[in-house]
């Protein structure tokens, strides 16, 4: 086969070690980002047990720094793309909190007017296409609006984040050699929390998966997503490749889910030792403590950070508590958008 | 108006949307050097060159993906599947994806998206590559569903595909690429989606078809009316999302009586939806019930006489006629 024209790196760069330039505004804000998340669905779990979040709903708990790291290495123009397990990504990415727990709610001023749900939350305003529900089926649409940009001679990179469980899907391999063929500008970010629903990664993928990836020609780089500024610097070297019009980048955060893989997840196939032991390398913990040590911030600013957290969550929650109900008669709408001569 | 075959008058509605609109590209397999695999984009690489005209790898699911995408991107793709039986490895992009981005996002993104394949049975290729699934891609709200009968028809409805701000399956009966007909020269000819055609005029029985169905509806009137001297009035329903009831309906009231001739299956298929729908709005006017003439319930197979047995023909036709008169 011919070779393609522009030679991908074939040993991926190492993210930086050290968050050299990252300044103290920064990572303050990936830490309010982390907190975000987590408090948003903690109580989201509380919402869920109390009747007033529904359908299914798979909560973001110790993933945190793939969502902030990755998603802030993007520029407003470029285009997000997601799996099911969607909140922290809407959050990292800047839709608004109430915006999204009225999604969850089921309410009109939610994200879908309540017509999407946690695991279909969208909002053009921020270039954010979707949740998607059908795992692995969001890759080939990124790969769309990648060309789409790139055709249009756009200054947009298109991310596809997705989870170790998309990548048994033909859509994946599909997906991954379509944007080498084509050069396109994706950043695939898998986050590989080790569990497909509750299948172990080793008894679904045959070879690690950021080596898949360097099958289809294109740098690949495994992080510790429990490290958001590793994810962050790596993520950052990832768009600025895909920018520069070099094609797609593969990168494979590490990651631990806490909870189970949805609220109906008895979690009968790993030991809570095992859950313990991840949560000693938690990602807020970590910045905390570097944060603290560095001087960067002090306990009453963390706490600071913590209050101001818990308040916006909960006015979160009581904005997606009044918001009405969509009318019935507002079942058909956007089923089809009106076009000329229809 | 100009003669030309159907695969030509496709080739010309895609060669105006590309002139007429920079946004118009086309993705497929084999569709660039090749020419396609019913030379309908035959000479188009040419003339747009590789970025418009994309040959494609044989990845359903990732080229249809791939459209949504584009279109996501205000683009106005136009992706063929080279025949709808390679269209199930793409359901879960078509199904999931192109109906609903617009529903589940409460408006915000619409897939502005052409799905062209070739559709039917009758050429001795076998249970897997003669499917006519028109009716169940009609089965999704979120689609629309589109199936010319002839040259015209095919260019004025493909053109309309590409203003439509909705995902479109144009569906192509491979028979019908060879068809001659006379195409109206009128670079801005479109035809509006849903509105349904009299194909022929008459006044005691309507039968209703679409695609290449079309056509054995219309011998059948012949016959009909050469040898029993009855008046059959033919609907080419030219699309089955959105559908034209009110035409069906007012022939129906007219004729009293109604004949559905359709390639799919009998058991669940559009046929059974028009039926119904007649019954539901027509009841008192019929005077027989409402009489199928479908394929029959078995996977296609190869020898010629046990194909010709299992796809319904004009015979069949003229005698589901005979029997409510």
């Amino acid at each position: 086969m011919p070779p393609r024209t522009k030679t991908a790196p074939r040993t991926a760069p190492k993210p930086a070690p050290k968050p050299a330039g990252l300044g103290g505004e920064r990572l303050g804000h990936f830490l309010y980002q982390m907190l975000l998340i987590r408090r948003f669905e903690e109580r989201t779990g509380e919402m869920y047990t109390k009747g007033k979040v529904r359908g299914f709903l798979h909560l973001y708990i110790g993933e945190e720094a793939c969502a902030v790291g990755a998603i802030n290495a993007l520029e407003p123009q470029d285009k997000l793309i997601t799996h099911y397990r969607d909140h922290g990504h809407a959050l990292a990415r800047g839709i608004e909190a109430p915006r999204v727990m009225a999604e969850l709610f089921a309410r009109v001023d939610g994200t879908s007017k309540g017509r999407g749900g946690s695991m279909h939350i969208f909002d053009k305003a921020k270039n954010f296409f979707g949740g998607h529900a059908i795992v692995g089926g969001h890759m080939p649409v990124a790969v769309g609006l990648a060309l789409g940009s790139k055709m249009k001679k756009e200054d947009a990179v298109t991310m596809c984040v997705f989870g170790d469980g998309g990548v048994a899907e033909g859509e994946f391999h599909e997906a991954l050699n379509l944007s080498a063929l084509w050069d396109v500008p994706v950043v695939w970010f898998c986050e590989n929390n080790g569990y497909g629903m509750g299948l172990p990664l080793a008894k679904s993928n045959a070879n690690d998966i950021y080596k898949l990836a360097e099958a289809y020609r294109m740098p690949s780089v495994r992080v510790d997503g429990m490290d958001v500024i590793g994810v962050y610097e790596a993520t950052k070297t990832a768009v600025e490749f895909c920018r520069a019009g070099n094609g797609p980048y593969f990168i494979e955060a590490m990651t631990h889910r806490y909870r189970g893989h949805s609220m109906a997840d008895a979690e009968l196939y790993r030991d809570k030792a095992e859950v313990e032991e991840s949560r000693k390398g938690d990602a807020i913990e970590r910045l905390k403590k570097a944060m603290l040590a560095d001087g960067l911030m002090d306990g009453s600013g963390y706490e600071a950070l913590v209050a101001r957290v818990e308040e916006e969550v909960g006015a979160a929650i009581a904005f997606a508590d009044a918001s009405p109900q969509p009318e019935i008669s507002t079942l058909f709408d956007n089923i089809y958008r009106e076009s000329p001569n229809d | 108006m100009t003669e030309m075959r159907m695969r030509e008058a496709l080739r010309e509605a895609l060669r105006e949307e590309m002139l007429r609109d920079e946004r118009v590209f086309l993705m497929g397999e084999d569709i660039g050097a090749y020419g396609g695999s019913y030379t309908v984009t035959r000479g188009l690489l040419d003339e747009f060159g590789p970025d418009r005209v994309r040959d494609t790898p044989i990845s359903e699911s990732g080229i249809v993906g791939a459209g949504i995408g584009a279109a996501l991107s205000g683009l106005r793709p136009m992706v063929e599947i080279m025949t709808i039986n390679f269209s199930l490895l793409a359901m879960d992009q078509i199904v999931n994806n192109a109906s609903k981005f617009l529903y589940m996002s409460a408006g915000q993104f619409n897939v502005p998206l052409v799905l062209r394949m070739a559709s039917g049975g009758g050429s001795q290729l076998g249970a897997t590559h003669s499917h006519s699934f028109e009716g169940m891609y009609a089965h999704f709200p979120g689609l629309k569903v589109v199936c010319p009968s002839n040259p015209a028809d095919a260019k004025g409805l493909l053109k309309q595909a590409f203003r439509d701000e909705n995902p479109v399956i144009f569906i192509e009966h491979s028979a019908l690429y060879s068809m001659k007909g006379e195409v109206p020269d009128d670079p801005d000819f479109r035809i509006s989606f849903g509105k349904a055609r009299i194909a022929r005029e008459g006044t005691d029985v309507t039968i209703v078809g679409y695609s290449g169905s079309v056509h054995q509806a219309l011998r059948a009137a012949t016959m009909l009316e050469e040898q029993e001297q009855i008046s059959a009035e033919v609907i080419d329903l030219r699309c089955l999302r959105p559908l034209d009831m009110e035409t069906v309906i007012a022939s129906v009231k007219k004729t009293n009586r109604a004949v559905i001739v359709e390639d799919d299956w009998k058991f669940g298929g559009f046929g059974g939806e028009l039926s119904a729908q007649i019954m539901e709005k027509a009841f008192d006017w019929l005077d027989a019930p409402v009489a199928r003439v479908s394929g029959k319930d078995v996977p296609m197979p190869y020898n010629r006489n046990l194909e010709f047995a299992a796809l319904p023909s004009e015979e069949d036709v003229v005698e589901a006629v005979l029997a409510m008169l």
